[in-house]
């Protein structure tokens, strides 16, 4: 990988900042090609899975799915094989993400962006790109790192939420109650989740995000982007041949993939 | 309010204690009576009268701008029945039968009443002023204090550190790219800053100064999303001159664009038009966003989304009631805000 030059996918919906970012790169990283320039979370993921960029650059506000959706979506999807890229994230101003990449020792961009300070992510990419066949537990940092960025994300804005008892689903004209001791599941679908029982699915509007923090997460534990199962509920996690792994719960036929972000939940004791 | 109440009751209450014994003073010195007799008197009938008009008006008078003329109610049956009260008061303070001196000298005492209900009166004319100029400077200053928090509201939104940082970063690329298109840019953010500073200074300004200010904001917006963003104003001519407060309809297309376009990958358009209807004006905001999140839930964001809640509230304090804001979806998609006030204020 090495000898080849080194390639990149700059994810930016402005389309001025994504030219400027890519004049700046040339700049800075004589060496570097880009492969593709996308404008939105969605298209960041399948291009990068097509092309396999050594860098990704994210921007953090897109429309579809925020940059670091996307790098959640993309680790999951990555193939075992290949190297996972480096990514950077790429901010105008955001406090807590910036304080949140910090934290986690994520590199990141603020815009505009300085020459400077390009410069020493040129020289961090560099470094990383070097020393990056000698393994893959650098991917297992990047999966940790992602994690704790999406789950701190949605705190840092909403204040201390109240625990969630009982889920109100509506029924055709009524309403019914669910306590949340007898859900097993909660699946996002669309612009629905669908609350699973043991024998009953209801659908209810609130999304994922807002419910994910009222709810113990000792008890439910978030498998998935779009899931969150009980975890005394889950039966047996398989592994498939491309080692995925996906999960079956207690008295219900589904399988629930599991995302390589959570996957590490789940090992032999 | 409450604090402020009962705390002017306990000062005029000892206003009025002070007022009394200057009187017995004056009765004992162009009086044939004691000093002590005519303290009692006075204090007892001077308190009894100031007590029973207190008590009359906290019942009867809840709101000074309306309700002022009850006083007139309250003050002459106040004055006198205080002034019986006071007597037999004083009479048993002092162990003397019951209104002796009004059986022994009816004269002395119907002069007596007539003085109490004209000091009486007087002292109340004079608290009551205190009282009202009082509230009412607590209601301007409370006014000034909400006029200030959503001047700095306004500011905060409008120069929402992410808007600048970004069109900056925009800028900074242009600059390398094409300087002519640059500087057209900058003097897009000048205008639009300079507005900004202007309305939080709460001005109006005619509708075709209000158009001219979205089109900077419409204009840089449009530099940075590229082909995701096209827009269309539409001021009928004769409307131009009309007179709106300054920048009422900056969070409502900001909202379009933050809330509706930005979050569609393909973009979309804005549209602003204004016209009249009847003796109305009515300004339409409308966009081809990923619209409002449910027909029931748009309601409440409405209600509670800061952008439409300002505007309501510069609304209801330029206009009154007759005024109106409503976000509706649009058809085939996006949503649509209204904003409907009278021409003439």
């Amino acid at each position: 990988m090495t000898e080849t030059m080194p390639t990149a996918l700059i994810a930016e919906d402005e389309p001025l900042l994504a030219e400027a970012l890519r004049a700046e790169l040339a700049r800075a990283w004589p060496e570097l090609r880009i492969l593709a320039m996308v404008g939105d979370g969605v298209s960041a993921v399948a291009r990068s899975l097509a092309l396999e960029p050594d860098v990704v650059f994210f921007d953090i506000r897109m429309p579809g799915q925020s940059g670091l959706e996307a790098a959640a979506a993309l680790a999951d999807a990555w193939p075992d094989a290949r190297p996972f890229p480096a990514l950077v994230f790429v901010t105008a101003y955001d406090q807590y993400a910036v304080e949140a990449f910090d934290a986690q020792a994520v590199d990141y961009l603020l815009k505009p962006v300085e020459p400077a300070r390009l410069q020493r992510t040129v020289e961090r990419l560099r470094g990383l790109l070097s020393t990056r066949d000698q393994g893959q537990h650098g991917f297992e940092g990047t999966l940790a790192r992602l994690r704790q960025l999406l789950a701190q994300a949605p705190a840092a804005t909403a204040a201390v939420p109240e625990p969630l008892t009982v889920i109100q689903a509506g029924v055709g004209d009524g309403i019914r109650l669910v306590p949340v001791d007898q859900v097993l599941c909660f699946e996002a679908a669309d612009k629905y989740v669908r609350v699973l029982t043991e024998n009953r699915g209801f659908l209810i509007r609130t999304p994922l995000k807002e419910l994910l923090p009222r709810l113990d997460a000792s008890v439910f534990w978030q498998v998935h982007r779009g899931t969150v199962v009980r975890a005394a509920a889950i039966e047996r996690v398989l592994r498939d041949d491309t080692g995925k792994l996906s999960l079956v719960l207690r008295g219900r036929g589904e399988r629930l993939p599991v995302s390589r972000l959570y996957a590490h939940r789940f090992k032999p004791m | 309010m409450v604090r402020y109440l009962s705390s002017s009751s306990a000062l005029h209450g000892f206003l009025t204690a002070v007022g009394n014994t200057l009187i017995a003073l004056g009765l004992t010195l162009f009086g044939d009576r004691p000093f002590g007799e005519n303290f009692v008197y006075s204090q007892s009938i001077g308190l009894s009268i100031w007590a029973l008009i207190e008590v009359g008006r906290r019942l009867l008078i809840k709101d000074w701008d309306t309700q002022s003329h009850r006083l007139a109610l309250i003050v002459p049956p106040g004055a006198a029945a205080g002034f019986l009260l006071g007597m037999l008061a004083g009479d048993a303070a002092l162990g003397r039968p019951a209104l002796a001196f009004w059986a022994t000298q009816p004269r002395r005492t119907l002069g007596f009443l007539a003085l109490s209900l004209v000091i009486g009166a007087a002292v109340t004319y004079f608290f009551m002023s205190r009282e009202r100029l009082a509230a009412l400077r607590e209601r301007e200053s409370a006014a000034q204090r909400l006029a200030a928090e959503s001047r700095l509201k306004l500011l905060e939104a409008q120069l929402e550190p992410h808007m600048l940082f970004n069109t900056l970063a925009n800028l900074r690329a242009l600059i390398g790219m094409d300087p002519a298109r640059a500087q057209q840019m900058l003097d897009r953010l000048i205008a639009y800053l300079r507005a900004t500073l202007d309305a939080s200074r709460s001005t109006t300004h005619p509708l075709a100064m209000e158009f001219d200010r979205l089109r900077d904001y419409l204009e840089l917006m449009a530099i940075r999303m590229g082909p995701r963003l096209a827009y269309a104003l539409r001021l009928p001519p004769e409307l131009a001159q009309q007179p709106v407060p300054a920048l009422l309809l900056q969070p409502l297309v900001e909202n379009s664009v933050l809330h509706g376009l930005e979050p569609k990958i393909e973009g979309g358009t804005v549209v602003v038009a204004a016209r009249r209807e009847g003796s109305d004006i009515v300004l339409e905001v409308s966009d081809t966003g990923v619209g409002l999140p449910t027909a029931d839930d748009a309601g409440a964001r409405g209600g509670a989304g800061f952008g439409l809640g300002q505007v309501r509230e510069r609304l209801l304090t330029l206009y009154g009631p007759s005024s109106a804001v409503e976000l509706l979806p649009a058809r085939p998609q996006g949503a649509r805000a209204t904003v409907r006030f009278p021409s003439t204020p």
